[in-house]
């Protein structure tokens, strides 16, 4: 994990290497922009809202196990969850897209306030095995309720007219719109990390018993982290659900809870643009490896297994690593 | 007999049953975490596992060997299985998770996790998702026996009064024998234990492949009962870590216990309300948390 010693350990840098930080950083940024503008001209629409969709999601995740230093393996309850929610809000309902969006966010943050008040209660891995637990009956609700649709989903969710003006129907209209709250959220997360607020919770990470003899409330910014994070893995399935109009069991199954994992550890845990780098990598995997079945489970699998085996940091933590910069 | 309470023994019967995999999955899991500090993702993987080496070894090692005529049965695979998986637990432990034991155990539990996909997708591959019936049920535990409210299948009975047979040895064993000290001795004091010359690697190596023993020994004795399918380990260990954490981690007597418990709460919940079946235990797991948030038989810690 990339802990700020590393910047500390540099020797009286010159200007020039104390801005190198700052201007890796604004590269990022710029492939990051510049890849949201042009996407849709080279790839499939859809394909790079899922990307988004799962970066978004990933990023989230983050602000739990990479600032905060706790693993929940129950993330796709609120993914998958909320997933529903928005759907139901929007079929049945008939509420307009930003409304339906943002009742799957609430529900998230709802559902995240009630799993994380409990799971707070023990640590490491207890705490991952009590919100894969929780997330199970998330699942079980998911299978059982008649407005789920079960096995077979929540079906022919209508995207409709944004604002009531544009047709998002146009893959274009929700391309951008897409964009734009994976841009918003993306930046919400950054400004949260380096607050205040965001640093008491590495503080937390970095060495809880300091942090409480410090006179934090701990457990009380443990249950934001988790509420906050909720409702942005709620905002990603929110809108996942409502760019393909369907939400699925899939969404709410452990092995999605895995799989953000995945695109956290592979990118990086504790970084900022690792878990979108992870997300790219393993959502466009699937989609390549798609042809080969259930293969791509074993890739999958041994993909995770080379990421704990080898690199622990992750591929942005590596280059952070090389590069001396304490936050990418 | 008032035919609700025959329904309700019925059910608790059944019930028990299921409790007998619960039982001998969280004890796999409790041996492993309460000595090696590992949480072993793939118990239910391995357990599946078990399963299909059953299978495999009544219909399809004859033909790849050549001898058509050889079916390994149930009582033989009693003794093969368990020792298949167990070397295969180890190759695990030795390979992999051994390079991790500096780090966060969390790291484990990853690892684990991604060898459970691994092994899910490879029997997906080659068995397709779909269950498969495990054709060497033994003569002599087929029909049913009287219990005077219900007939129950003997292979069932046999199941229960074997495992129960088998957790308490492991219990004895741990908890009771020099063999059982010197385990737990090596892992709250390795260098300690060393130095009385025991080779610490090669007894965390022997206990984990133990524990996966102990998986592979719950997929045969599952296979007569329920298909035999990829699946069939990946909604199960969800429930088994909700059992470890009710009753407590790292202790043998509160998995074995809690396991036989849930199962049969689970079973009596069905006659009452069916659809709240799946998710009683997890709902018990919330109700212990909030009271004893160490588990029941969980030590301070």
């Amino acid at each position: 994990m990339v802990s700020d010693i590393v910047e500390l350990e540099t020797p009286e840098g010159t200007n020039a290497r104390r801005a190198f930080p700052r201007v890796a950083q604004g590269v990022l940024w710029a492939i990051l922009l510049g890849f949201l503008l042009v996407a849709p001209l080279f790839f499939y629409p859809v394909f790079v809202m899922q990307l988004l969709c799962f970066a978004l999601f990933a990023a989230a995740f983050n602000l739990l196990i990479g600032f905060t230093g706790l693993l929940s393996f129950g993330h796709a309850a609120f993914f998958g969850g909320a997933a529903y929610v928005a759907g139901h809000a929007l079929k049945v309902w008939g509420f307009p897209p930003l409304l339906g969006l943002a009742t799957g966010m609430l529900f998230g943050a709802a559902l995240g306030w009630a799993v994380g008040a409990l799971a707070i209660r023990r640590q490491g891995i207890y705490f991952a095995m009590i919100t894969l637990a929780l997330a199970q009956i998330v699942y079980f609700f998911a299978l059982q309720m008649p407005f789920t649709g079960g096995e077979d989903g929540l079906q022919g969710i209508p995207r409709g007219y944004l604002l009531g003006l544009i047709d998002l129907n146009q893959p274009l209209n929700m391309y951008y719109l897409v964009a734009a709250i994976f841009l918003a959220a993306f930046l919400v997360i950054y400004r949260v990390i380096h607050s205040p607020f965001g640093q008491v919770l590495q503080a937390i990470r970095e060495n809880e018993p300091r942090a409480l003899s410090l006179g934090y409330n701990v457990d009380r910014f443990k249950l934001l982290a988790f509420v906050l994070s909720a409702a942005l893995a709620g905002l990603a399935g929110s809108t996942k659900a409502l760019v393909f109009q369907f939400a699925s069991l899939t969404d709410a199954h452990w092995q999605m809870s895995g799989e953000v994992i995945l695109m956290t550890l592979l990118g990086g845990m504790g970084t900022i643009f690792g878990p979108v780098v992870g997300a790219f990598i393993v959502v466009t995997l699937q989609h390549v490896l798609s042809g080969i079945g259930s293969w791509v489970q074993v890739v999958i699998g041994g993909t995770f297994i080379a990421c704990v085996l080898l690199f622990r940091r992750g591929i942005i933590g590596e280059l952070a690593r090389i590069l001396r910069i304490s936050s990418l | 007999m008032d035919p609700t309470i025959r329904l309700i023994l019925a059910q608790g019967m059944l019930g028990l049953n299921n409790g007998v995999f619960y039982a001998m999955l969280s004890l796999g899991l409790a041996v492993i975490f309460g000595l090696l500090n590992v949480v072993n993702f793939a118990h239910g993987a391995l357990y599946m596992a078990g399963a299909f080496v059953a299978l495999m070894l009544y219909s399809y090692l004859g033909p790849w060997i050549g001898l058509d005529w050889l079916h390994i049965g149930f009582w033989p695979a009693l003794i093969l299985v368990p020792i298949l998986i167990a070397c295969f637990g180890m190759l695990i432990e030795r390979f992999l998770l051994r390079w991790l034991y500096k780090f966060d155990p969390i790291y484990s539990l990853l690892l684990t996790f991604g060898v459970t996909l691994v092994l899910q997708g490879l029997f997906i591959n080659f068995f397709n998702a779909s269950g498969t019936p495990y054709p060497a049920m033994p003569e002599s535990l087929k029909g049913v026996v009287n219990l005077g409210f219900m007939m129950f299948p003997k292979y069932r009975l046999f199941v229960i009064v074997f495992s129960i047979v088998v957790c308490f040895v492991v219990w004895y064993i741990i908890e009771r024998t020099a063999i059982g000290a010197r385990l737990r001795a090596g892992t709250e004091n390795p260098e300690l234990v060393k130095a009385f010359g025991i080779n610490v690697p090669l007894m965390v190596m022997l206990t984990f492949g133990f524990g996966t023993g102990l998986a592979g020994l719950a997929g045969l004795l599952a296979a007569p009962i329920y298909s035999v399918s990829p699946l069939m380990g990946a909604n199960l260990i969800i429930v088994i870590f909700a059992v470890v954490v009710i009753g407590g981690m790292g202790s043998i007597m509160g998995a074995v216990v809690t396991g036989f418990a849930l199962g049969l709460i689970e079973g009596v919940t069905k006659v009452f309300y069916a659809p709240a079946a799946n998710t009683v235990i997890f709902l018990l797991m919330v109700i212990v948390l909030l009271v004893r948030p160490n588990g029941l038989f969980g030590r301070q810690g």
